[in-house]
């Protein structure tokens, strides 16, 4: 063997050992989640659907799904009327602290969840707002916020500025550009920001875990489970999160990279 | 009558000043071209015409009305963008509906007019296409009839046939200058084409360095250029040297020009600008004595390269059928077309 043959063989050979190490749990977790038995142990005697539906008999984890789902739904919609305003302003007009808002709209996002969801802990109450399923609701659109600025700043940015004077030019008000041409022309990256905010939303625990009071969201109720040992049940919902996450995230994707 | 008239108009970007004082009157129904190098002004002009930028000094009146701070979407005028920026989300027939469907027409009145512009540059057949599916020519014309459809007072172009090709810019020239005349519209046509603005105008605005140098009709522009800038600029030019002897006399290499000296006074040194046109070979001793550097041949024509015996160069143009054949180190004499000469001190 010559030297750049080892070299590339050295090369994907540490390329397949990362792809597994961050994969092979998964595959295992999905393996699993198909076996009959309730011991993890291979070779896996049996497949069965069984823990599919038991799943779907578990009244609290079916609960907490349903809660999972309102507040992305709720704190996604909010971000979004907050958010797209918000980085259309910002694209268009100059103003001072631009430059500081621009640096600091990540902050949520980049400071570790367990600072953000301390910080809302003390200061939630502080405004009247209880530690509640309302104030994790609060919590997720503020992150989410951070999230659909960059993101639609992203694609005003690509869009062609002579649009809008075009629309001006006809004799579009500002409100009648926005929504007619404006709006129109960034809907894909609206509907995959979307899904990028659903499966953020649905996915996030340090910020929940410090706000919430009362029924649990499910990544917690999975948590509660794992409590009480891996069932093969926390493997079947691990895996239907797994297939509803990766097809939400390469959407968002794809449509994010649309012209 | 004057449709449009920027008084004193000063823009400044930062410290960078743009526009300098522009002063400009636009006739009604007239093909106006705003001639100049890249970087002169030439758009920002234009915008605020269309209000896109607002003058840091100065006014302008459409119509009789000042309409320097009025917002793009309430002035009475309408642009076609070098991009053609035309809506992507939005088929043909949309993007021409768009202005009229913004000024609250009735569905029939919009439909109808829609149907008339289609007609009138040729794109019925691609009524219901996307931008995306239509060649740069195709969307240039549905830029046009959106820009059209809402009957502006000035309909304002941008460089519309920058980005076509020799051949299709050629055809669009005619075809913008036909729709022109049979609708009867003021143009304010921008370019830094000289050749374009020669063939479409009415009248040229020549601008250098945010000032506009001259406005007259390509043919004033063309024959009695006000400034060294506006004779180099438009049309191929040789520039040779000489010295004024009296009143409409100069000599040059030794020879005898009768040209306009304007108030050039006697003995001064003086720079002659002629167009090749008006230079000639002649075959008899008395002419300035020149040498053939290179001929290029052209088509209908040669191009000579002559080395005169000042040092000067000079460019003209002979026909491919004339009897004699020029090569390289030949000698030869020119003659001048008297009165053609064009003479800056
Ligand atoms: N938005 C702007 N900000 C700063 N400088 C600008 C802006 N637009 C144009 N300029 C500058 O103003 C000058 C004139 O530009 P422009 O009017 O576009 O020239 P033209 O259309 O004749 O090529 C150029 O030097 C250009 O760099
Ligand atoms: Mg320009």
């Amino acid at each position: 063997m010559n030297t750049t043959s080892l070299k590339n063989f050295l090369v994907s050979f540490s390329g397949i050992a990362v792809l597994l190490f961050l994969y092979f749990p998964l595959v295992v977790i999905v393996l699993f989640s198909f076996n009959a038995d309730t011991v993890n142990s291979f070779p896996i005697q049996h497949f069965s659907l069984k823990w599919y539906s038991v799943l779907f008999r578990d009244d609290e984890l079916l609960q907490s799904i349903g809660t999972s789902i309102s507040i992305a739904l709720i704190s996604t919609a909010v971000a979004l009327l907050i958010g797209i305003p918000a980085a259309y302003a910002m694209h268009k007009y100059d103003f001072k602290g631009k430059k500081l808002i621009d640096k600091i709209v990540l902050m949520p996002i980049t400071l570790p969840g367990i600072v953000t969801g301390v910080a809302m802990l003390s200061f939630f109450p502080f405004v009247g707002v209880k530690i509640s399923l309302t104030a994790v609701t609060f919590g997720h659109i503020t992150f989410l916020c951070a999230i659909v600025v960059t993101q639609m700043l992203a694609r005003f940015k690509r869009l062609d500025p002579y649009l809008e004077q075009a629309a001006y030019d006809l004799g579009a008000t500002p409100s009648a550009t926005f929504f007619k041409v404006i709006l129109p022309n960034i809907k894909t990256a609206i509907i995959g920001c979307v899904l990028l905010c659903l499966v953020l939303s649905m996915d996030e625990i340090p910020v929940t875990f410090f706000l919430i009071a009362g029924n649990n969201t499910l990544p917690l109720e999975i948590y509660a489970m794992m409590r009480r040992g891996i069932t093969p049940e926390v493997n079947a919902i691990s895996t239907l999160i797994f297939i509803f996450s990766t097809t939400a995230i390469l959407l968002s994707m794809r449509l994010n990279k649309e012209k | 009558m004057s449709i449009l008239i920027i008084k004193n108009a000063d823009k400044f970007y930062g410290k960078n000043h743009v526009v300098k004082s522009l002063n400009l009157e636009v006739d009604d129904s007239e093909f106006l071209t705003i001639l100049g190098p890249s970087g002169c002004g030439k758009t920002t002009t234009l915008r605020m015409i269309a209000g896109f930028e607002t003058p840091d000094k100065g006014s302008i009146i459409l119509k009789g009305e000042d309409i320097t701070y009025l917002p793009p979407y309430k002035r009475h005028v309408n642009t076609v963008f070098q991009n053609y920026a035309l809506f992507p989300n939005m088929n043909v027939s949309e993007n021409i509906a768009f202005g009229l469907q913004q000024q609250k027409k009735d569905k029939a009145t919009v439909d109808k007019k829609v149907t008339e512009m289609l007609a009138m540059v040729r794109m019925s057949n691609f009524a219901k296409r996307k931008p995306a599916e239509l060649s740069g020519g195709q969307q240039q014309r549905v830029a046009i009839a959106r820009a059209v459809a809402n009957n502006p007072a000035i309909l304002l172009l941008d460089e519309p046939l920058g980005a076509l090709d020799l051949k299709l810019r050629k055809q669009m020239q005619f075809e913008l200058k036909s729709l022109q005349q049979q609708l009867n519209y003021t143009f304010i046509y921008v370019t830094h084409d000289q050749e374009e603005a020669l063939t479409m105008s009415d009248r040229i605005a020549v601008m250098n360095e945010g000032v506009i140098d001259q406005l007259g009709t390509p043919e004033e522009i063309y024959n009695s250029p006000s400034t060294e800038f506006v004779a180099g600029f438009i049309g191929d030019i040789n520039k040779l040297s000489g010295k004024v002897t009296a009143q409409n006399e100069l000599v040059c290499n030794g020879q005898n020009i009768i040209a306009n000296t304007k108030n050039i006074p006697n003995g001064k040194e003086a720079k002659i600008f002629l167009r090749p046109e008006n230079i000639f070979i002649t075959q008899s001793n008395n002419g300035i004595p020149g040498k053939i550097l290179q001929t290029v041949f052209a088509g209908t024509h040669t191009k000579l390269e002559i080395q005169l015996s000042d040092g000067n160069i000079v460019h003209i143009n002979e026909p491919v059928n004339s009897e004699r054949r020029y090569t390289h180190g030949d000698s030869i004499h020119l003659e001048v077309k008297q009165h053609t000469a064009i003479i800056f001190e």
